[in-house]
């Protein structure tokens, strides 16, 4: 029984944390189809600010929720007007850029910061279940990642932007028509985007130490989650992070982490050849 | 030529969705050797559809296409093209970068053995009255150039059964003349299907037309019959 | 073609220059500079390989690494084994070009999409780095040959000549063997161009449906591209792991497939000249960069490939070719 708890929490906890891995990269994706192979060092940019900020005496909470975000979404900010917006509608073009701009990313944080590995411990104490010990920050990871899931799902389909958001990546000619600059658009979402990659890296820092090539081990995973996902922003990462989550997390324990992620990455070998449009590509077309 | 020959191409019921959308609604469809046969239709009345099932490009949802009494459903475009079916599609598709003499090259190269291949490409691009145009890429060529490249390379490979999309389209007036002209030759040798909106040009090559509403056949008849047709005027002039 | 000079006077005049550094290198450097050179001429064969299927096959591959790595390992564990070095040189070519057939026929085969295609091929990279990095285990052995993990396999006996076990190739044989082998592959894959096969391949590149629509099983030629991109991989493989007689999971690593796209990105598509100045290129500044610590290595390459996109996005090899053809006709 106590070892059933265990097992829900931790794949619980594995779906919730591949869902903020990949949900800035959804939303990139998902209403720009923009390729974002950047991803996974916006992430480790977020970790650092959030390590930063807290050996400078600021909240760690603080840290990881409002001033990693704020300073990586200005990173997004500045790549999206420097590179991003002349590669529109050059899927493959902006995939190398980006590419590039990882490793340049990587590059700029190993001179500042050296390649060494940093952290901050988790704020929350552990608990235990029966005869298991469990990590206490996990129930925050699982309940900050369902909430940034609702969070973008209410955002697009109840706001204003997110309505207008939605229109212009149907349209871009029909948002224009109706006064509504379609290059603005696209800047606040890469942005928007940017900021919730830099929101889960500063959650997530606490977990392992960051070194400078820490993104290279996100992208991967936030890759396969959201293309398998499909076009969906929040139905697609949630069902491809639940399925690839549950499998990781199965493995995981059965074997080691090594093979969790193996298998992961295999799954998703298979089930794109098997759904070349992605999971909602098939099932959920046409929602958010 | 109104040849009653046999039976060379079939479809049976066939059906394309998308999605919720019937584009191709159960159609059954018959061409005689020899034919020359016009698809037409309002926009989205589901010819295009229809053509690219037969084409390979599409795979129907449903139904049959046999050719020559082979089923041939949802063959790949390749296997289409082995079978001796020479397409040309709506927008002039050839290989841009390439100069016309590769262009040609190609076309016969499927066919052929690399030597003897590249001396029949010489003979068609003389046949065809492209051989003032060899070096250059096909991709600066002017718009009409490209079509008229692009049916050489169909027909240079003697497919026994041509489909054209559109094929007048974009054409000056003289240029549809010679069109005309160029299609009566090769349905000398080959049957044929064209996919056409221009009413002028059906009425100067026409035979046999289909008409397509709504995913569906609406008439099948001789062409003076089907442009008198009350229903065939209310579809293309009236909502 | 785009440069001043005609095709066959460009192919003389390579053949030229490259059998003048063939035979007259090992005369004119030392030693260590010759062990230098012969990197740079692996990772030129290398960058051939992702030259050909991307600028030629229009496959762009994330994860080319994939090939190169297996051919390093196919090749040390199979020198461990058997001892004498053909036939590990052979297997660790073909079995590169027999996995790269395999996964080209489930993707193309598949019909998925460019976007998709770069997600698998680095998916799989990572995969086999992962799995190589984790097999530290001593219970991970293929024969005598211990994986070894993240420690990589240090010490297998590197080529010798063909039959005789007991006389390795000495550094400037070794030299000599790249070489050949760079120039052996270059005309090799322009002669395939010149071909039935080649010529096909590049319409499929130019308009696949039309390709299609004249008969051709795009889907067969593409696996067969691939195929022949891996085993070129995997040639560079070898010849990498007999240079520094090691290999570890990094050859397996995303930044190995990313420096390789970056040099022919760089180098230019569509040439098969491109890739290899590069290459040679970009190796020669990340030497440069090595004897300094003010400038990041990885920050430098990333901050060419986003300049090269953004603004030279065919590349410096046909670029040139269009300013030298324009310089002339002025």
């Amino acid at each position: 029984m106590d070892f059933a708890v265990v097992v829900i929490v931790e794949i619980l906890y594995a779906v919730a944390s591949l869902a903020l891995i990949a949900a800035g990269l959804a939303v990139v994706f998902g209403m720009m189809r923009v390729i974002n192979l950047a991803h996974g060092e916006f992430l480790m940019l977020g970790g650092y600010t959030a390590i930063v900020s807290v050996k400078a005496g600021i909240n760690i909470y603080v840290a990881m929720l409002v001033v990693a975000p704020i300073v990586v979404g200005a990173i997004g900010l500045i790549v999206e007007r420097l590179v991003i917006r002349f590669l529109y509608g050059r899927m493959l073009d902006t995939m190398l850029a980006t590419w590039g701009l990882s490793l340049l990313l990587t590059g700029l944080v190993t001179m500042i910061f050296g390649n060494t590995t940093t952290g901050i411990s988790t704020p929350i104490a552990g608990y235990r279940v029966g005869a298991y010990q469990l990590s206490g920050y996990n129930l925050f990871i699982i309940a900050a990642g369902f909430l940034v899931m609702a969070g973008i799902l209410l955002a697009l389909r109840y706001t204003r932007a997110g309505l207008i958001a939605r229109g212009a990546m149907q349209s871009s000619d029909m948002a224009s028509g109706l006064g509504h600059n379609p290059q603005r658009i696209y800047m606040i979402t890469f942005t928007v985007g940017a900021a919730l990659s830099g929101l889960a890296g500063g959650i997530l820092a606490p977990l392992t130490g960051l070194t400078p090539t820490t993104g290279g081990l996100y992208v991967a995973k936030a890759f396969i989650t959201v293309i398998s996902g499909g076009a969906a922003v929040v139905a697609g990462t949630l069902s491809s992070a639940t399925l690839f989550g549950t499998i990781t997390q199965v493995v995981t324990l059965s074997s080691t982490p090594v093979w969790g992620d193996v298998a992961m990455l295999i799954a998703a070998v298979i089930l794109l050849r098997l759904l070349p449009q992605g999971i909602t590509g098939r099932f959920f077309s046409r929602q958010v | 030529m109104s040849a009653r020959g046999e039976v060379v191409l079939e479809t049976r019921a066939l059906t394309m969705r998308f999605g919720g959308v019937v584009a191709v609604d159960r159609v059954d469809f018959t061409l005689r050797d020899g034919e020359l046969r016009c698809l037409i239709g309002p926009n989205g009345a589901g010819k295009s559809t229809f053509f690219k099932c037969l084409t390979g490009q599409l795979k129907p949802s449903a139904g049959e296409v046999l050719v020559r009494e082979r089923r041939m459903t949802g063959a790949e475009p390749c296997q289409m093209a082995q079978a001796g079916i020479g397409v040309k599609t709506q927008t002039p598709s050839v290989f841009n970068g390439l100069s016309v003499r590769e262009n040609m090259f190609l076309a016969l190269a499927r066919h052929h053995a690399g030597r003897i291949a590249e001396a029949r490409t010489d003979e068609a691009l003389e046949r065809y009255a492209l051989a003032d145009l060899r070096d250059r890429k096909v991709g600066e060529l002017a718009h009409g150039q490209r079509q008229r490249v692009e049916i050489a390379m169909v027909v240079a490979a003697e497919p026994w059964l041509v489909l054209l999309d559109e094929p007048a389209a974009g054409m000056t007036h003289e240029e549809v003349d010679a069109l005309a002209a160029l299609i009566r030759d090769i349905n000398r040798r080959s049957t044929m299907i064209i996919v056409e909106h221009d009413m002028q040009f059906i009425r100067m090559i026409g035979d046999r037309v289909t008409v397509f509403h709504q995913g569906a056949v609406l008439i099948e008849d001789h062409v003076d019959t089907v442009l008198d047709d009350a229903r065939v005027r209310e579809v293309y002039l009236g909502s | 073609m785009t440069s001043g000079l005609s095709e066959r006077n460009r192919h003389l005049l390579v053949l030229a220059i490259g059998l003048v550094l063939l035979v007259g290198l090992p005369w004119v450097v030392d030693v260590v500079t010759l062990l230098e050179l012969t990197i740079y001429i692996v990772y030129a064969l290398f960058a051939l390989s992702l030259g050909f299927i991307w600028g030629h096959g229009g496959i762009l591959c994330f994860g080319q690494a994939a090939f190169f790595g297996l051919g390093a390992y196919t090749y040390a564990v199979a020198a461990i084994n058997v001892g004498e070095s053909s036939g590990p040189f052979l297997l660790a070519i073909l079995l590169p070009a027999a996995f790269a057939a395999l996964l080209g026929a489930m993707m193309f085969y598949g019909r998925l999409s460019d976007v998709y295609l770069g997600v698998i091929t680095l998916v799989v990279a990572l995969i086999l780095f992962k799995f190589v990095n984790s097999t530290a285990n001593e219970t991970y052995v293929i024969g005598d040959a211990r994986l070894g993990g993240f420690n990589g396999i240090p010490g297998f006996p590197t080529l010798n000549w063909p039959g005789d076990a007991g006389s390795p190739l000495m550094p400037d044989e070794m030299f000599y063997l790249a070489m050949g082998l760079l120039i052996a592959v270059y005309f090799g894959l322009h002669g395939l161009l010149r071909s039935r096969f080649g010529r096909i391949v590049v319409a499929i590149r130019e308009n696949e449906t039309r390709a299609e629509l004249l008969g051709y099983d795009v889907r067969l030629y593409k696996t067969a591209v691939f195929a022949i991109g891996g085993g070129i991989a995997g040639l560079a493989g070898v010849l990498f792991a007999n240079w520094g007689n090691f290999v570890s999971p990094g050859v397996f690593g995303l930044a190995q497939s990313a420096t390789a796209i970056i040099w022919v990105i760089v180098g230019g598509l569509g040439t098969l000249i491109g890739p290899i100045v590069g290459a040679v290129l970009i190796q020669f500044l990340t030497t440069l960069l090595g004897q300094q610590s003010v400038v990041n290595n990885a920050f430098v390459l990333g901050a060419i490939l986003v300049l090269v996109v953004l603004l030279l996005p065919k590349g410096l090899m046909p670029t040139l070719g269009q300013l030298l053809s324009r310089g002339r006709r002025k």
